[in-house]
């Protein structure tokens, strides 16, 4: 068996697991008490807090511990977009973004804010000259995430930046939930104010992630309370988890040059064989320019990629239909149909993820099992006038 | 498009006389042990400058790491070309078109260090200006007031060009000038204190009182971790933590007027006096400010400063609050003094402390304390020393992370 949904969670490495256990059994204290066994928590959550700015190159101060990417996606928007309320009331986004932000962004709409959401070109990244063109006085946020957890497209995230520059009241926020831990960037470079993070989708735990806020950026909490995170983020900090995050991001960095080297060869053999059978059409280039290492996405025009991933499954493959968390219905994918996909396309689409330790032949086998699915379903192909006939 | 080299420049003034290379030396040092996680770094040290040669490392972490060296005048991170001028043509085109805010206007400013270059510097910045005023769309010379200049070096054996030069931090080379106490209490101005010493080439050990159960272990920590932003500038830093529980006490018993700040200000310069004797030092540094609370006035800092012999340096005396929070936003400690956890100074302070002591009365409560002198060895005796680096030192929880 191989698990090659690696995007929508990963397992956490045995040494987080470990060093998870040992904290909640040894350091069970809140780090807000006085005393030393709370100390000795708080001491935990501070090299944490150092360990990941280090690893970014940011501020310590400038992390804010939260319980998931939805979470931290959450805050920013929302709470960046409140924040600011009183500069402007426009912000921006694409049709492509994660449903923590889309739907954070229509809850602002309904509260009076004005959206622009700008199309993606057919490779699936942000059309700068129409951001440009949006960008007004007025704009006080603009969301954009960095690698598409659907299809794996790298967004054009310093150039985005650049354009923001003539708009000093426009914030950038960037769901970095699919790029953390996975790319070599500091939000801090690129121009970033606020970089969400999930500690599942790098090998930590589930129920940790963290957003970056960028000194001076200020945020309207969105969980009042004790005033934890220096107030941006109350509630008793989840110790443990926590440490795990910071764990498994340092694990997860180490090799980072040598880890993205392993996925792109392990992303040549998945897209060569791909493109060697004639009813599958790989997603983006052949040579994966533009597209992160870790994700292929791939359509099968005219089967249902439900179908595709429980034929798989039976060979022990392990792959996914659009992310994880709107997976179940046939609706069209909408960020394939904003990439242009016609519907046949955008109903079939499949994802494969993987870590740096699959091998070249972990993908020469899987490729062979997915050449038998095809042949099985082939009697089964729904034909449609418009099927293959999508644009490129 | 990365730079090849960032050149970091002395001060003029360090350049004089036989201190100079001591200064370099003191510099690479610092500079190397910052950057030892940097391997492929090479450090050419020539007649008042240090090259880092960058050999494919990215210039950010080096640029990070001259921030925190005391006694360069600026640095800048270039671009290196072979001596001919074709080449350096192509390397400041290129360089143009990769600047990251493409500028409106430009000059060339050519200094021909080797006289051998056939072409002269005014031929130089002719022959470089057309060539990128050609190669980039929408650039005008400007010689007046550009927005940026190109600044090209014709050296021995390359070429460098550059357009950024970054202001470095001055003064002088960490501990050239010799080694002082610094009293550091948890508050903003102290800190701020030791690295205006600091940046004046003293090497400072830190000095911290603390009365626990009355102070908490946190007021502790969070001393260490000012200490810790200051060893990011010295590559470490002692610190002296020094158990006042038991002195403040029996002083408060004794008396509890309105000069009790005064009396116990004064038993905690003895004890610095006390360790700077120990570790050779030869001047006690306080981050106080004229007028600020009541023992800083000038009756106030009359009285506490009689107590001891050494002298003791003010670096703050004479600066605003708002300008001293200021300079503790630049170097970072100011996030840190702000937390709440109070030292010993706010430690039984009287209802109204006296802004006017009177030597004498002073002097007169001190003599009615006969075992003041043999509690301050003791508290000198039982002082606790670590050293303090930048990096939290690796711990048995390391292995956590």
């Amino acid at each position: 068996m191989l698990y090659l949904d690696y995007a929508a969670t990963t397992p956490p490495y045995p040494e987080v697991v470990e060093a998870v256990r040992e904290v909640m059994v040894r350091f069970y204290g809140n780090p807000s008490s006085i005393h030393r066994i709370g100390m000795e928590a708080e001491r935990l959550v501070i090299q944490s807090r150092e360990t990941i700015a280090g690893i970014l190159r940011v501020k310590p101060a400038e992390l804010i511990f939260t319980s998931c990417g939805t979470e931290s996606n959450n805050l920013a928007v929302k709470g960046a977009a409140l924040a600011a309320r009183n500069r402007g009331n426009h912000m921006i986004t694409t049709p492509i973004e994660h449903a923590s932000v889309s739907e954070s962004v229509r809850q602002l709409e309904s509260l009076g804010f004005r959206i622009t959401v700008v199309p993606v070109d057919e490779s699936g990244a942000v059309r700068l000259d129409k951001l440009e063109e949006a960008l007004d006085a007025e704009t006080v946020l603009v969301s954009v995430m960095h690698v598409n957890n659907e299809m794996g497209r790298i967004q054009p995230i310093a150039d985005v930046a650049r354009l923001l520059k003539a708009y000093p009241a426009a914030l950038l926020h960037v769901d970095g939930v699919q790029s953390v831990g996975k790319l070599p960037f500091s939000p801090a470079e690129l121009g970033i104010d606020l970089l969400s993070a999930s500690a599942h989708k790098f090998r930590g735990p589930k129920g940790a992630g963290f957003l970056y806020c960028r000194e001076g950026v200020r945020l309207e909490p969105l969980l009042a309370g004790g005033g934890q995170e220096g107030g941006s983020r109350s509630g008793t900090e989840n110790v443990p988890l926590i440490v795990g995050m910071a764990k498994a991001l340092r694990m997860a960095t180490d090799r980072l040059d040598d880890a993205i080297e392993r996925k792109r060869l392990f992303r040549a053999v998945l897209a060569e064989g791909i493109a060697s059978i004639p009813e599958l059409r790989l997603t983006g280039p052949t040579d994966g320019e533009g597209m992160a290492p870790h994700i292929v996405h791939l359509t099968f025009p005219g089967m249902k990629s439900e179908v595709v991933v429980h034929a798989l499954e039976r060979h022990g493959y392990f792959i996914s239909t659009k992310s994880a968390c709107s997976s179940g219905e046939e609706k069209p994918s909408g960020t394939l149909l904003a990439m242009g996909f016609d519907k046949p396309r955008a109903v079939s689409g499949l994802r494969i993820s993987y870590p740096e330790d699959y091998t070249e032949d972990d993908a020469r086998r899987f490729v062979t099992a997915l050449r038998d699915v095809v042949a099985e379903l082939r009697p089964m192909i729904r034909k449609s006038k418009q099927a293959g006939g999508s644009p490129r | 498009m990365k730079p090849d080299v960032v050149i970091a420049r002395f001060g003029e003034l360090t350049l004089k006389g036989r201190n100079r290379s001591r200064f370099e030396k003191r510099v690479l040092a610092q500079l190397q042990s910052l950057l030892a996680n940097v391997p492929q770094l090479r450090f050419v040290p020539e007649f008042g400058r240090i090259y880092v040669e960058l050999h494919g490392a990215s210039a950010e972490p080096v640029a990070a790491a001259l921030d925190k060296v005391f006694g360069l005048y600026s640095y800048s991170p270039a671009f290196v070309a072979s001596l001919e001028l074709e080449a350096i043509q192509e390397k400041a085109a290129a360089m143009f078109a990769a600047l990251p805010q493409r500028p409106r206007t430009f000059k060339v400013a050519v200094r021909r260090a080797n006289r051998a270059f056939p072409i002269d510097s005014q031929r130089m910045n002719e022959l470089l200006g057309g060539y990128v005023l050609d190669h980039t769309p929408g650039l005008a010379v400007d010689v007046k007031s550009p927005e940026t200049v190109l600044h090209v070096e014709l050296r021995e054996t390359r070429a460098l060009l550059y357009t950024d030069v970054v202001e470095g931090t001055g003064g002088y080379p960490y501990g050239v000038s010799g080694k002082a106490m610094l009293m550091l209490s948890g508050g903003i101005d102290s800190p701020v204190a030791g690295w205006l010493a600091m940046r004046r080439g003293l090497e400072v050990e830190a000095v911290h009182f603390h009365s626990f159960p009355f102070t908490s272990e946190r007021a502790k920590e969070k001393v260490a971790d000012l200490a810790r932003v200051l060893a990011q500038y010295s590559g470490g830093l002692k610190l002296h933590m020094v158990p006042f529980t038991e002195l403040q006490t029996k002083v408060h018993e004794a008396y509890s007027g309105n000069l009790l700040v005064t009396v116990l200000r004064r038993a905690m310069l003895r004890i610095t006096e006390r360790l700077a004797e120990r570790e050779k030092a030869l001047a006690v540094v306080t981050g106080e400010s004229l007028g600020q609370v009541a023992s800083q006035t000038l009756p106030g800092l009359n009285a506490s400063r009689r107590a001891v012999q050494l002298p003791i340096l003010q670096p703050l005396i004479m600066t605003d609050k708002r300008d001293i929070i200021r300079m503790a936003q630049q170097i970072g400690t100011y996030p840190i003094s702000i937390l709440p956890y109070e030292d010993c100074c706010t430690l039984f302070v009287p209802p109204s402390p006296s802004t006017n002591p009177n030597m004498r009365v002073v002097e007169a409560i001190e003599h009615r304390m006969p075992w003041l002198p043999e509690l301050i060895e003791q508290a000198a005796a039982g002082t606790e020393t670590m050293t303090v680096t930048a990096q939290r030192q690796t711990d048995e929880l390391a292995h956590l992370f």
